[in-house]
């Protein structure tokens, strides 16, 4: 993080709050608390708040507020002190089933770290990934923390139609497709969740500073919540430290 | 319902409006119109409101067929649209019939029209807006470019603002020539002072035919970083100016992603994004540097001169109705003010 926060221009009608050139979790929580701050200040003008990696791009009406102005007034939200970040952590359950069709390149990253089927499913369902943003496709999430255990490069040659859901490896990366594309990543899985859905309101049920836990299910499992999310019964398991697990 | 007939759809013809904002912190692109001038100018001519949906026409204009009478306007590149067999004006509104059939040429001048209908296009929103995002079939009409016997339907309710015009001297000249104003940054400091120099360079930016909605890759002089051409992933506008490694500029327009991992150099401002929407493959671009400032004294002018156009407009429609009643004198209050004023039922 930098000692001093910068304001960059991005043309006549955004500024790009930059908080460093690293990607840390401790950048993300402060670019979380700074979102916040800022949607609870309601300046007139502000239009849109994109909180990416590093940094935050606020789209302003110029009619409405001067770039000095803006700046001024960011500037004292980002230097109100962080709030205890603990208490607004979520973690978000994603069911996911492992292997075979739903998951085809599981043994492969198994083969490729030298590990057994139980293995890879083990060290990837252990770990919390924090969502760092969303971006690329509608829905989809970077996230951080793999393990590089389980660590594998992506296909030599990618995939025309990977199904919604999809739950892969791309080098220390994970990530769920939410919507059917092409793509390279080394499928290991598929949760039934309806990740990204255009008439939901939001469309999207993650938001960056969230964190994501996959869960392996069942077959039996898999078709049972992927019926609820199909007749809109499904709601999402949701962590936090207040109210332990509970829908969404 | 349908009322209107896709004979023909055309080279890439979309349902778009304003576009998605609101939606980039999920990682949904805005989409919408290119030309915001000739866009906005469209509905005000139908007399609809500014943020109402139209068709954007791109390179070779479709083929529609009216099924119900009511008004449209065409603006932005010059298409020659016809009625029937009969060539028709731009930049003003106008009837068509049940039966008439429209049809746009290819692009003499600019590559982009709009076709604007009094009236609402009737399709579901997504996510608060009716453009198109091709690339993940989202929005406008079924996700995708109008095809040949698709069916549209326009909810008619405003067949009483035929005759509008645009005054000749607000109407655009699109030249394959620009001075496209830039803001340097946000990573300007990426370059080297050579390579700031030669994308300021006189001779400008060649438009490649690797350009569509999403961006305009450029070619010309080559652009040197100090060391990367990648950044972490950070957020992206319409106007964004990306160098990757391969040192030559690409300009993010409408479909953009809304995260990018090049150095962007510079940014267009919003002011110059319609001219630039009407540029094509071929044509060249000279950049030009300008304050933050100074862009929001343009983006003042741009907007007031869009307000004046409004109302000037809306002055140019000929009232038309049948007196019916006798003339009548009555006695107004405004203000606390009595007027006099005549008064006729009419029809």
């Amino acid at each position: 993080m930098y000692d001093k926060v910068k304001y960059l221009p991005a043309g006549d009608k955004a500024l790009i709050i930059e908080f460093g050139n690293e990607i840390s979790i401790e950048i993300n929580a402060k670019i979380r608390n700074v979102v916040k701050f800022i949607n609870e200040a309601k300046i007139e003008g502000i239009e849109e708040i994109v909180p990416t990696y590093r940094s935050i791009q606020l789209l302003y009406n110029p009619l409405k507020i001067s770039y000095s102005k803006l700046i001024e007034k960011v500037d004292i939200l980002y230097n109100k002190p962080i709030e205890n970040k603990e208490d607004n952590i979520r973690i978000f359950k994603i069911p996911t089933l492992y292997g075979n069709e739903y998951g085809p390149d599981i043994n492969y990253v198994a083969e490729h770290n030298h590990l057994t089927l139980e293995e890879v499913i083990k060290i990837h369902t252990r770990t919390d990934y924090l969502v760092y943003m969303l971006g690329f496709t509608p829905g989809f999430t970077y996230l951080g923390g793999m393990s590089e255990r389980i660590a594998t490069p992506r296909l030599s040659s990618p995939r025309t139609k990977i199904p919604a859901g999809s739950v892969g490896i791309a080098g220390s990366q994970t990530g769920m497709y939410p919507s059917e594309t092409p793509g390279g990543w080394q499928l290991i899985g598929r949760t039934p969740l309806r990740l990204y859905a255009p008439n939901r309101e939001p469309p999207v049920f993650l938001n960056a500073g969230d964190y994501v836990r996959f869960v392996s299910i069942t077959e039996e499992e898999y078709k049972d919540i992927q019926k609820q999310v199909e007749e809109d019964n499904y709601k999402v398991k949701v962590i936090t430290p207040e109210r332990g697990e509970h829908d969404d | 319902m349908t009322n209107i007939k896709v004979l023909k759809g055309g080279f890439f013809t979309t349902i778009q409006d304003i576009g998605r904002w609101g939606y980039q912190n999920i990682g949904m692109p805005v989409a919408g119109v290119m030309d915001n001038f000739s866009y906005r100018v469209a509905n005000y001519l139908v007399g609809n409101s500014e943020r109402e949906a139209v068709l954007e026409v791109t390179f070779l204009g479709p083929k529609l067929k009216f099924l119900e009478d009511m008004v449209i306007a065409i603006t932005g590149a010059g298409m020659n649209p016809k009625v029937n067999d009969t060539e028709i004006s731009m930049w003003k509104s106008f009837k068509v019939s049940k039966g008439d059939v429209l049809s746009l040429g290819a692009a003499t001048t600019g590559i982009r029209s709009y076709i604007a209908f009094g009236g609402k296009i009737d399709v579901e929103p997504v996510n608060s807006s009716k453009s198109t995002y091709a690339k993940s079939g989202i929005g406008g009409f079924k996700g995708r470019r109008l095809l040949d016997n698709d069916g549209l339907n326009i909810k008619v309710f405003n067949n009483r603002s035929p005759d509008r015009y645009l005054d000749k001297k607000y109407i655009p000249e699109y030249s394959k020539k620009n001075i496209i104003r830039v803001i340097l940054g946000p990573q300007d400091d990426y370059f080297t002072e050579e390579g700031l120099n030669s994308f300021f360079n006189p001779k400008g930016y060649k438009i490649t035919n690797q350009s569509d909605r999403m961006g305009y890759r450029l070619e010309g002089e080559i652009i040197e970083h100090k060391e990367k051409a990648d950044i972490i992933s950070d957020g992206t506008v319409f106007g964004s100016i990306q160098v990757p490694a391969n040192k030559q500029p690409i300009i993010l327009m409408a479909d953009r992603q809304t995260t990018g991992g090049y150095t962007k150099i510079a940014t267009v401002i919003s002011s110059d994004l319609p001219k630039l929407a009407q540029m094509s493959s071929g044509d060249e671009i000279i950049f030009k540097k300008v304050s933050v400032k100074e862009s929001h004294k343009i983006y003042r002018e741009f907007e007031h001169k869009l307000s004046i156009i409004k109302d000037e407009i809306s002055k140019t429609q000929k009232i038309r109705y049948h007196k019916i009643g006798p003339l009548r004198k009555m006695k107004i209050t405004i203000n606390g003010i009595n007027y006099i004023v005549d008064v006729q039922e009419v029809k």
